[in-house]
């Protein structure tokens, strides 16, 4: 048996030895051309990010491949042990940088269950409004990079035409762009902007139309379908067993979503359908997403209105210049755009935590990849990886 | 001493026959020319494309940013030389001209307006000529791809050997109608034989009952996936291939194989603006077309199926290589191979 040792790359990681093994061709396949051990990435335009891909390939099938991470490591679960409890906050926007308000959304959440404080209930409508708004944007970015990984330049405009006034809002909110800092623990960081509901109910339709224009250019075009469909089939039980989660796991048609499992916030309390779709494939999975932002849009609008009602007062809970929960732990998870992000604190009643987990969607989702990707076409090795939406600053952290 | 006894001393002096001088002087006239022509093209392909995805465009570079292209060209030529250390040097440095070559031999036979003003010079084997001389082009982006050194480089020059080769098939099926309806292989004669009125154009020509517009389409598809545009443009499959066969190339190497690229795109859409779409005629017999008139029609008509190529490039997704090969071979080629039975089936009982 020959193995796939001859690369040098990374060979003395440990996990070398769990590489899949690579039979000899057998004889009816002496024709086959000789293996060629390509890397893709780190630097490569489209494994997003930092992603290092180490291929086997063998003409132009894939035989092997293994995902290499760890480019984009900051330590943020070491980083957080050492401020105090309101300052994690601020390293959670670095996280997943296309979600910054969810990852925002989680760590408060999870500190707010140590410390065991309720959270006005404006706050609350007002998280659920950056929310989804967030997961909007953040799908937005996924369908311009798949169209960008498929060759079709135009919708990327489109999307991030989109995106853009989203991200216009979140500016209106706290001044940033991108690392919002925006939900606090107990609460947010300041009320809504004075006319900033009403230029919000002025965007939805607008937003609505440009779905309807993104459909139609990107995920309804007969060659994106005929592209992606029908390849990188994650089958049901598949999903489960690897743990995935978010869209992955619901284009897989299994229905599960913390927002609707396990509800946080006001979830429960508004009209909104969990996407699934049968297929398991790469269409399915861009597909789920498309109809994602359509559901979100649906939340936005009721959000709003419910907004609308509420008189202007307080959105955040007054607490102590130092946080100082008691001792414990808590595991709080939530549905950010990418699946379900989980933070898992332990408290040793001091005023900083004593260890931060972050279970992060795009790291479990990638896991997968070694298992769905060998047998594909390099061709279609970029449109199976594209459509698992990764940010490598989640993955690595 | 007037000018024409100058230039009789001169050519005494050098004792080279004129045909050599004729001939140098009118290549260098057609390599302005392209250039002139691919600058243009690509200016207006970004003003085009800008417009399209919400954009500008080039702005800042002269009015309208007509010179940005102009100024890319200069940073192109002006940029370090790099030939990697894995290449194969001698290949490496040949293969951008074996590309650039056969699209600047094909201006050759084109007619840009009436003849014999207009067309460098007319082949009686014409289409036959730029049929044979494009197909070199293969050569040149195999070579390039191998010579690079680079993995990524290969499976692109590979991918696009493959390409192209087959959809030449098809191609050239769909250019025999047209040479079948004029019985010529000159591209003169077969402008000539549809004239000036907009009905008797191949493409519209209803005495072949649309067969001719079927082998226009067929034929613009294939020039798509000759020149390696959206949605066939794999060879340079920017997110799978990096940038295909031309990876390793920068500089003035990159530029030659740029501007073969922008050409190809011009000539495949004056050869169909010649073959169906009636030459350098007006559509209509009280439009003027002669002299000058020709050229604007000539390149009205060719713009206009560059610009059509262009949109589609701005609009689609990129198809598999799979796919690609499937649609070359069990849609195109049959249908193109019925269409030329049926077609020489009506000429021959006529």
């Amino acid at each position: 048996m020959k193995r796939n040792s001859d690369s040098g790359i990374g060979s003395n990681y440990p996990w070398h030895k769990q590489r899949p093994v690579i039979e000899e061709p057998r004889p009816g396949e002496a024709l086959r051309a000789d293996r060629l051990i390509v890397n893709m990435g780190p630097q490569h335009p489209s494994t997003h990010g930092v992603l290092r891909m180490i291929l086997t390939v063998d003409g132009e099938w894939v035989v092997a491949a293994e995902p290499d991470i760890g480019y984009l490591h900051r330590g943020f679960e070491k980083l957080a042990e050492m401020r105090d409890y309101d300052g994690t906050i601020f390293l959670s926007d670095r996280w997943d940088y296309l979600a910054s308000m969810s990852n925002n959304i989680a760590m408060s959440l999870a500190i707010e269950r140590l410390l065991d404080i309720q959270v006005p209930e404006r706050a609350q409508w007002i998280r659920m409004l950056v929310a989804e708004l967030q997961r909007i944007a953040s799908h937005l970015v996924f369908i311009a990079a798949y169209g960008l990984d498929m060759g079709a330049m135009t919708p990327f405009f489109y999307c991030f035409r989109e995106r853009e006034r989203i991200v216009g809002f979140f500016e209106a909110l706290c001044g940033a762009r991108l690392t919002y800092h925006y939900v606090r623990v107990g609460g947010v960081a300041a009320d809504l902007p004075d006319g900033f509901l009403e230029e919000l109910e002025k965007f939805i339709p607008m937003l609505q139309s440009g779905f309807d224009e993104i459909d139609e250019l990107l995920i309804y075009n007969p060659i994106l379908i005929e592209r992606t469909s029908g390849i990188g089939i994650i089958p049901p039980h598949l999903a489960v067993s690897y743990g995935l989660s978010g869209p992955m796991i619901r284009a897989s048609g299994i229905p599960y979503d913390v927002r609707k499992c396990h509800p946080y916030l006001f979830y429960d309390a508004v009209d909104w359908d969990v996407i699934t779709h049968e297929a398991c494939d790469s269409w399915a999975r861009v597909w789920v997403r498309s109809q994602e932002m359509r559901q979100s849009l649906r939340i936005v609008k009721q959000v709003v209105e419910r907004l609308k009602e509420m008189p202007a007062g307080e959105v955040r809970v007054k607490l102590g210049r130092s946080i100082r929960p008691q001792k414990g732990d808590c595991y709080v998870a939530i549905e950010s755009p990418r699946g379900e992000l989980g933070i898992y604190i332990v408290s040793d009643g001091s005023g900083k935590p004593y260890r931060v987990k972050i279970r992060g969607p795009s790291f479990v989702n990638l896991s997968i990849a070694p298992r769905v990707l060998p047998g594909v076409k390099i061709a279609d090795l970029v449109a199976i990886l594209g459509s698992f939406d990764l940010v490598m600053g989640e993955v690595d952290r | 001493m007037s000018l024409t006894q100058l230039c009789e001393r001169l050519l005494n002096w050098t004792g080279l026959p004129v045909e050599v001088w004729v001939g140098l002087v009118v290549a260098v006239i057609i390599f302005l020319f392209m250039t002139v022509i691919v600058l243009a093209v690509v200016y207006l392909f970004r003003k085009f494309a800008g417009f399209i995805q919400l954009r500008l465009g080039p702005r800042y570079v002269g009015p309208r940013g007509v010179l940005q292209t102009v100024c890319d060209a200069v940073k192109l030529l002006a940029k370090e030389d790099i030939i990697p250390a894995e290449a194969d040097k001698g290949i490496f440095i040949a293969a951008p001209l074996i590309v650039f070559l056969p699209a600047y031999l094909a201006y050759i036979v084109i007619p840009f307006g009436q003849p014999p003003h207009f067309q460098p010079k007319d082949l009686n084997l014409g289409i036959l000529y730029v049929l044979a001389i494009t197909s070199i082009t293969v050569v040149g982006i195999i070579t390039a791809g191998w010579a690079s050194g680079s993995k990524w480089a290969t499976i692109g020059g590979m991918r696009s050997g493959a390409q192209l080769i087959s959809y030449e098939v098809p191609m050239s099926l769909a250019v025999l109608v047209p040479v079948l309806i004029s019985g010529s292989l000159s591209m003169k004669d077969i402008a000539e034989m549809q004239g000036d009125r907009i009905w008797y154009w191949n493409a519209f020509n209803i005495s072949y009952f649309g067969l001719a517009f079927i082998a226009f389409v067929i034929y613009m598809i294939c020039a798509l996936a000759e020149t390696n545009q959206i949605p066939f443009d794999l060879p340079e499959a920017e997110s799978e291939l990096v940038a295909g066969y031309n990876v390793e190339y920068s500089g003035m190497r990159f530029a030659f194989f740029f501007l073969a690229e922008f050409s190809n795109l011009f000539v495949v859409c004056a050869i169909a603006t010649t073959l169906f779409l009636g030459g350098w005629y007006a559509p209509l017999p009280f439009l003027p077309d002669d002299g000058f008139w020709s050229l604007l029609w000539f390149m009205l008509k060719t713009l206009t199926l560059v610009f059509i190529v262009l949109w589609i490039r701005s609009t689609y997704p990129r198809v598999r290589i799979d796919q690609l090969m499937e649609f070359a071979w069990k849609r195109l080629f049959p249908i193109a191979l019925i269409d030329l039975g049926i077609v020489s089936l009506i000429v021959a009982l006529r």
